[in-house]
């Protein structure tokens, strides 16, 4: 399938790691991957938050860049951040809302030659993964099987709430995703309290004891519940959980040690990729346990 | 009838005696609620297990409880319903909510911090003076915004689920900032910039939120708290410039201006930006206190020094466009789903328009014009 990307601004900052094994895995899966490379921010609701029409207007330029995409053959608009999903969906369920409102905002997008037409299919990698790709067709492309491999499943709230805005229903339980991802690809999936709650990174920068205490509580809990990593769909998620790992240790005064992947890089060692090409090394909570594993499964790849 | 199994998590704190799981099955109408299960099964079973109603009806807001994990009213949440929610084991679990001490059983102390919290917020009309002699008119719009908030019944739900207020129980929380708004979106009132003031100098006020979406989940009358603090910000910094003590508006700004200039995020600027730039006070400790990270993070060439530093990106002239007439705008351009609906919503009911269209030629004088100029 061919679908038009938007990586997301973090993917391409501080977790280029994401990027990149988006990259490596894509081929794999058989996703052509068409970046949408003049998109831009989604505004993660910060933007909605100072205003809700610039932050809709910018949004519906991406989508209006993504179906220009679409109509030259992309199947749909992909995401890989739980935020990018959460926020664009919210924009969309105005835009889509309202022809009077889309013609304002259209007005204001006029200028560059774009149009956004309502209805676009916009997907997180995690949905692509099991609506499209489907979990049949993702075991029979697994080659490390991830066994005796204990991850823990960790959303974001963007991802999984509110349920109605974002179809979860008992049809569609796109809030079981992970755990159904996790076991196609051979792996145990870890039962534990945080697995769909915040990892505290909206404010950061606003309350930090409050927002470490978060990453830090649920990091303990998927201690407790002895997991082996914990994977994610959100960087914005990867930068509390991992790049704030010691701060947050340092919070809840407590080892955690917990590393945390990204989900291609998740899905990209079950189809045989090395954790180096997957750039694990780039994690502050150097990723151990999943190292040994995969060394015990093919026998020390990488070489670290 | 059928048969249910309930679960009912058990507690007195005042026995010593540590929390414990109690099952019942009982016998009711699938499309019975979960309270008139819990009831049955005192008065049937146990006469010991205490739960708090009154209306049965989702009006007074008494018999909030957490139903398989969720949170919601007792009386309003189906048999059939919470049956398809629960485990494999087909048992339907409740408990008692979040965030609130237990006096016993599924009752939980709403005193302690609900009421109180809802207290702090001045949860009363501060009338402008002089008092108008006549009625105060208000427009459609903002009545119907307000309405939104006013719908809450106050049972709790949202505060048991509130993400913040798990690890900071200062937080004022959902229902009461919710609260706030009925009042700061009335027009009536005289007050907003002293009310959105004193929660913005309160660290634990609106900017204490962690937009994580448990308060619109939970919230069994739509009242969407979130969405309601999120209001509150907006006008809290565009219409008052209210430089809060969290440095919430400050971030906003920040991160608004990082888009408007990069087109997308610029991760090393927007923290020295959030605590107002590089040389500001208040960014240094912050950036010295991160130190530590952000050498780990160039150790392991998550960040290359180039990309700490250096703009990799310019925001694309569509971007600047955007930024340019939208917020040159003089009046904020807001589309309130809530108020308008969808189009979907607004079509016309066919049964209707056509009921309408029968009735219609009585309307039209004979010539054919609309109504009649004898
Ligand atoms: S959510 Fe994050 S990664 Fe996604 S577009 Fe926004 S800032 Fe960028
Ligand atoms: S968990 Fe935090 S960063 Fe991740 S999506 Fe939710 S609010 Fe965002
Ligand atoms: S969105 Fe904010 S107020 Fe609502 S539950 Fe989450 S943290 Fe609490
Ligand atoms: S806002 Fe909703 S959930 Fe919260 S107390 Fe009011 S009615 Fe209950
Ligand atoms: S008993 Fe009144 S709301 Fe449930």
């Amino acid at each position: 399938m061919k679908v038009a990307y938007w990586p997301g601004c973090v993917s391409r900052g501080f977790t280029s790691e994401l990027h990149g094994s988006m990259a490596a895995v894509a081929p794999m899966l058989n996703i052509e991957l068409v970046e949408l490379d003049r998109a831009n921010c989604c505004g993660a609701g910060v933007i909605a938050e100072h205003s809700q029409e610039l932050a809709d207007t910018l949004n519906a330029r991406t989508f209006a860049l993504a179906q220009q995409e679409i109509t030259q053959g992309a199947d749909l608009m992909m995401n890989i951040c739980s935020t990018c999903q959460g926020a664009q969906s919210e924009c969309q369920q105005r835009l889509d809302a309202s022809a009077d409102y889309r013609a304002q905002v259209n007005e204001t997008l006029s200028d560059e030659g774009l149009e956004y037409q309502d209805g676009i299919i916009n997907k997180n990698f995690l949905w692509v993964l099991v609506e499209d790709i489907g979990l049949d067709k993702l075991k029979t492309l697994v080659r490390n099987p991830l066994t005796d491999l204990r991850v823990g499943p960790f959303y974001g709230c963007y991802i999984v709430r509110p349920t109605d805005r974002l179809d979860i229903n008992r049809d569609q339980p796109r809030d079981e995703y992970l755990g159904q991802v996790i076991e196609a690809l051979g792996g145990t999936v870890i039962d534990y309290a945080g697995s769909h709650k915040c990892c505290g990174f909206p404010i950061i920068t606003m309350n930090k004891a409050a927002s470490l205490e978060q990453a830090g509580r649920h990091l303990g809990d998927a201690v407790d519940a002895d997991a082996d990593c914990l994977v994610t769909p959100c960087p914005l998620c990867h930068l509390n959980l991992d790049l704030q790992q010691p701060m947050a240790a340092k919070q809840v005064g407590r080892e955690l040690n917990m590393p945390v992947l990204h989900l291609p890089q998740l899905v990209g060692l079950a189809l045989g990729i090395s954790p180096d090409d997957l750039g694990l090394q780039h994690h502050i909570v150097k990723p151990t346990s999943v190292i040994d594993w995969s060394q015990a499964v093919v026998g020390g790849v990488g070489g670290w | 009838m059928a048969e249910f199994k309930l679960k009912i998590r058990r507690y007195d704190p005042q026995s010593g005696a540590a929390p414990y799981w109690d099952e019942h099955t009982v016998e009711l109408e699938p499309h019975r609620s979960v309270l008139e299960g819990i009831l049955q099964a005192r008065n049937e079973k146990d006469g010991s297990i205490g739960v708090r109603c009154s209306c049965r009806a989702a009006i007074c807001g008494s018999c909030g409880v957490r139903v398989n994990g969720k949170p919601g009213l007792a009386c309003h949440t189906h048999l059939d319903d919470a049956l398809a929610s629960a485990g494999e084991d087909g048992v339907i679990e409740v408990e008692p909510m979040g965030n609130m001490p237990i006096i016993k059983d599924l009752i939980v102390d709403m005193d302690a911090v609900h009421w109180k919290k809802i207290q702090r917020v001045t949860p009363w009309l501060i009338g402008k003076e002089p008092v108008p002699e006549r009625e105060y008119i208000v427009s459609r719009e903002s009545m119907i915004d307000v309405t939104q908030s006013m719908a809450c019944i106050q049972c709790g739900a949202c505060v048991s689920d509130c993400l913040s207020m798990e690890v900071d129980p200062l937080f004022i929380g959902p229902a009461a900032l919710a609260k706030t708004y009925r009042f700061v979106g009335d027009p009536r009132d005289a007050a907003h910039e002293q009310r959105l003031k004193d929660l913005g100098e309160d660290k634990h006020g609106i900017y204490d939120c962690t937009h994580c979406f448990k308060c619109i989940e939970a919230c069994p009358k739509g009242v969407a708290p979130m969405n309601q603090i999120m209001r509150l910000r907006r006008i809290a910094g565009n219409d008052f410039h209210i430089k809060d003590r969290n440095n919430g508006e400050r971030h906003e700004m920040a991160f608004v201006k990082n888009i408007e200039k990069n087109g997308i995020l610029h991760e090393a600027d927007l923290l020295p930006d959030s605590y107002g730039g590089k040389f500001h006070p208040r960014a240094v400790p912050e950036l010295i206190s991160s130190l530590p990270i952000v050498m780990t993070a160039l150790l392991r060439r998550k960040m290359t020094p180039a990309k700490a530093l250096l703009h990799p990106h310019r925001a694309p002239d569509g971007v600047k466009k955007i930024y340019e007439i939208v917020e040159g705008r003089d009046e904020r351009n807001e589309f309130n789903l809530y108020i308008s609906g969808t189009d979907a919503d607004n079509e016309p009911n066919p049964e209707v328009a056509a009921a309408a269209e029968v009735a219609e030629p009585a309307a039209v004088a004979p010539d054919g014009s609309e109504g009649s100029s004898a």
